[in-house]
């Protein structure tokens, strides 16, 4: 059965790391839904996190793979249940009226966001959470027509005192 | 000291002592180091022919093959090489030149991403970017390729990292690999579990690959089969794992296999397959494959583990490790009458000779080429039809004695690959089998075996087609005979003339093994061209067909 999974991978900063995974999820026809990369508090060793869609046997396989490159130190499938994801997303909204606007950062202080930009006739929303609160705003605010969107990739952490 | 004279200590002390290449601009001060260091230096005549030799003289010898190409074309025409050689796990450094520091991203003349480009097909890749960096990278490429599942290192050099000093500081330093740590040993419950099952099975089959090989447990892997008591199949590249003509040695598998051991391993109740990654050309239809098994797999990737067929028993570690701790714990085991009827099946299978046919048939060839050699001589082959008639055909008696491309399939490994052999192998015999299509693709590297005198023998099975291709667009694509047809093809023996080679076209029943022989004693190269019989069809199982359904027969001896 397809599920979608989050894995987060400990890896060497080094040039190329990030090549060497996208590449590898290429090669071996995974998918990548999608990835985001930042440094961990330890010099040298970034963190990968990458969510993807599959079967047991091909997150089976990932893991496996990803494993296998010598700059990955630590591959680990984040369970749903123990992790917090957060991503964020900029939205840039029309509002040409008051009346579009008040709504909108109406909506947007109830999901705990900020107003990032005003201008006459947009209203750019800033919003961080899990992926799931975010679609819930992005669905409410698509009416008024969303002029443009840019969204990070998942970010993720285990829940309670265990660390990868 | 400056960077290539680092380089070239530390591959002294790693153990190497031979390497593959060819210069170009930017290894001008490697070269120019190359020019009085004491590590002998072959010059092949087209890059890709270094890398084959590289990895022939690995496989040949199980110690880590080095190869060097320029940067640019050199590199890309490395690629090829490189990638048959990781296919086939082969301890592969490919050492490639690279354009200088200051001028790298700028498209400089003769600049490719050769990182970038040999990322997919190698273990691991390095671009030391200062002087002070390349002895400790050179160590971690061996060690890289050498260890866990062997496989492919590429080391790209730019040029002033050649040229700049290195410290003797520098010469001691270690690059820390935290997450590089290969698992030999085998989880002791699951080597219990395996255990218990091999004692309760009743219809056990031994799939030996070429980790074993590489692993050189070929002993632990008789002694093991014969205390145990189970009849051993061998995947291409498994052969020689077992000595062919042993009583429990079932040959070849899969796609061109016997069918008696297509068969065995199909009805087999415990499936105990070693160092073998399940090919879809050993498999055939996975789903059919041995499904009635209980499947245990030993193997030193756990990324091969379950990764094309479902696995029971899962073992990650080193086959000899793993063998040596059940022989400790196996001791004559009673299958019924299973091994000695599935054996005598094998036995009873004797492949048919069309004596006396001109053209040659191909299976006459091979018996000759058997009767011709010792159970040492080290046999290279190219890819395509020569490829299987020797690997359903031939019996390999020791490992490292059979060497070809089986991953990749890449025609023209035969003479670069025997090359390699030869030079890991000075009193050894060794026999390149190629077809007309792939030795035309590398026959330059006669020029190579001339000049450094090297005593190959290479045989062309000569059917003016591709004959693989040529077959199956027979068998499936309604006899259209699409570009496979290769005439004319060159006079072979004046081609090997001209490189001053001995050559000679045999027609005559029992000239191919006079020749071998002849030219084995006389320690001399000698291309032998046999045009056999273009019509001769293997038997195959279709692809993705279950390993039984063998279209076409291997002829019987009556």
């Amino acid at each position: 059965m397809t599920n979608k999974h989050t894995i987060s991978i400990l890896v060497e900063n080094k040039t190329g790391v990030l090549q060497r995974i996208a590449g590898l999820f290429t090669r071996r026809d995974f998918n990548i839904d999608n990835i985001s990369v930042g440094k961990t508090s330890v010099e040298n060793m970034s963190r990968i996190t990458i969510t993807t869609y599959g079967d047991d046997k091909t997150l089976e396989q990932i893991i496996k793979q990803l494993n296998k490159l010598i700059e990955v130190i630590k591959v680990r499938e984040m369970k749903p249940d123990q992790t917090i994801r957060r991503q964020l997303a900029l939205v840039k909204i029309h509002a040409p009226t008051e009346e579009d606007k008040s709504e909108i950062i109406q909506y947007t202080n109830i999901f705990r966001g900020k107003i990032a930009d005003v201008t006459p006739k947009t209203i750019t929303v800033e919003i961080t959470g899990n992926p799931d609160k975010i679609n819930a705003l992005i669905d409410l605010l698509r009416p008024y027509g969303i002029k443009e969107m840019t969204k990070t990739g998942t970010t993720a952490i285990t829940r309670g005192q265990k660390t990868l | 000291m400056n960077g290539s004279e680092a380089l070239l200590k530390k591959l002294k002390e790693n153990g190497t002592d031979v390497v593959f290449g060819y210069p170009g601009g930017v290894l001008l001060p490697l070269y120019d180091s190359i020019y009085d260091c004491d590590i002998k230096h072959i010059l092949v005549r087209h890059e890709q022919a270094a890398a084959h030799a590289a990895d022939g003289y690995a496989r040949a010898s199980g110690k880590t093959g080095v190869c060097i190409a320029t940067s640019g074309p050199g590199a890309t025409n490395l690629v090829t090489g490189i990638a048959t050689a990781q296919m086939d796990s082969s301890p592969v450094i490919a050492l490639t030149g690279q354009v200088g520091t200051p001028i790298i991203g700028t498209d400089a003349f003769q600049e490719v991403d050769t990182i970038g480009i040999t990322m997919p097909i190698t273990k691991t890749n390095f671009q030391p970017r200062d002087s002070s960096d390349v002895p400790k990278i050179i160590d971690a490429a061996y060690h890289i390729a050498s260890t866990g599942r062997q496989g492919v290192v590429v080391v790209d050099l730019p040029k002033d990292v050649l040229e700049n000093e290195v410290t003797d500081e520098d010469m001691d330093a270690k690059l820390e690999i935290q997450g590089y740590k290969p698992n030999t040993n085998g989880n002791p419950r699951q080597i219990t579990k395996a255990i218990q099952t091999i004692l309760n099975c009743k219809k056990p089959i031994i799939l030996a690959g070429g980790g074993v090989i590489l692993a050189d447990a070929s002993k632990e892997l008789v002694e093991f089969a014969t205390k145990a008591n189970i009849p051993v199949a061998t995947s291409l590249m498994g052969k020689g794992s077992i000595p062919e003509d042993h009583e429990l040695s079932l040959g070849l598998l899969g796609m061109h296999g016997l069918e008696s051991t297509n068969n065995a391993v199909t009805d087999c109740d415990c499936l105990i397959a070693i160092g073998c990654r399940f090919s879809d050309r050993t498999t055939g239809k996975v789903s059919e494959f041995a499904s009635d098994a209980v499947k245990i797999q030993i193997d030193i990737d756990p990324a091969e583990i379950g990764k094309n067929v479902d696995i029971d028993i899962p073992i990650v570690g080193n086959a000899k490790i793993i063998l040596e701790k059940f022989i400790g714990e196996i001791d004559g085991v009673n299958h019924g009458d299973w091994t000695k009827q599935i054996v005598s099946k094998r036995w009873a299978y004797k492949p048919k000779y069309n004596f006396g046919c001109v053209p040659f048939k191909p299976q006459e060839c091979i018996k000759e080429i058997m009767e011709a050699i010792t159970p040492e001589t080290i046999v290279t082959t190219d890819v395509g039809q020569n490829q299987m008639w020797m690997a359903h055909y031939f019996k390999t008696k020791n490992p490292r004695t059979f060497i070809s491309s089986g991953g990749l399939g890449t025609m023209g490994y035969a003479l670069p690959a025997a090359i390699g052999a030869q030079v890991a192998k000075p009193d050894e015999h060794v026999l390149a089998v190629a077809g007309d299509g792939g030795f035309q693709m590398v026959s330059q590297e006669l020029a190579t075996i001339k000049e450094y005198d090297l005593p190959i023998v290479t045989c062309i099975l000569n059917n003016r087609y591709l004959g693989m291709v040529y077959q199956w667009q027979v068998l499936y694509y309604n006899n259209r005979i699409s570009q496979t047809e290769l005439a004319p093809t060159p006079d072979f023996v004046q081609l090997a003339k001209s490189y001053g080679i001995d050559a000679v076209s045999v027609e005559e029943i029992g000239k191919l093994k006079e020749n071998i022989m002849e030219a084995f004693d006389q320690g001399e190269a000698r291309v032998i061209e046999v045009k056999i019989d273009s019509s001769e069809l293997l038997p195959m199982v279709p692809p993705g067909e279950k390993i039984t359904k063998i279209v076409g027969e291997y002829k019987q001896e009556e």
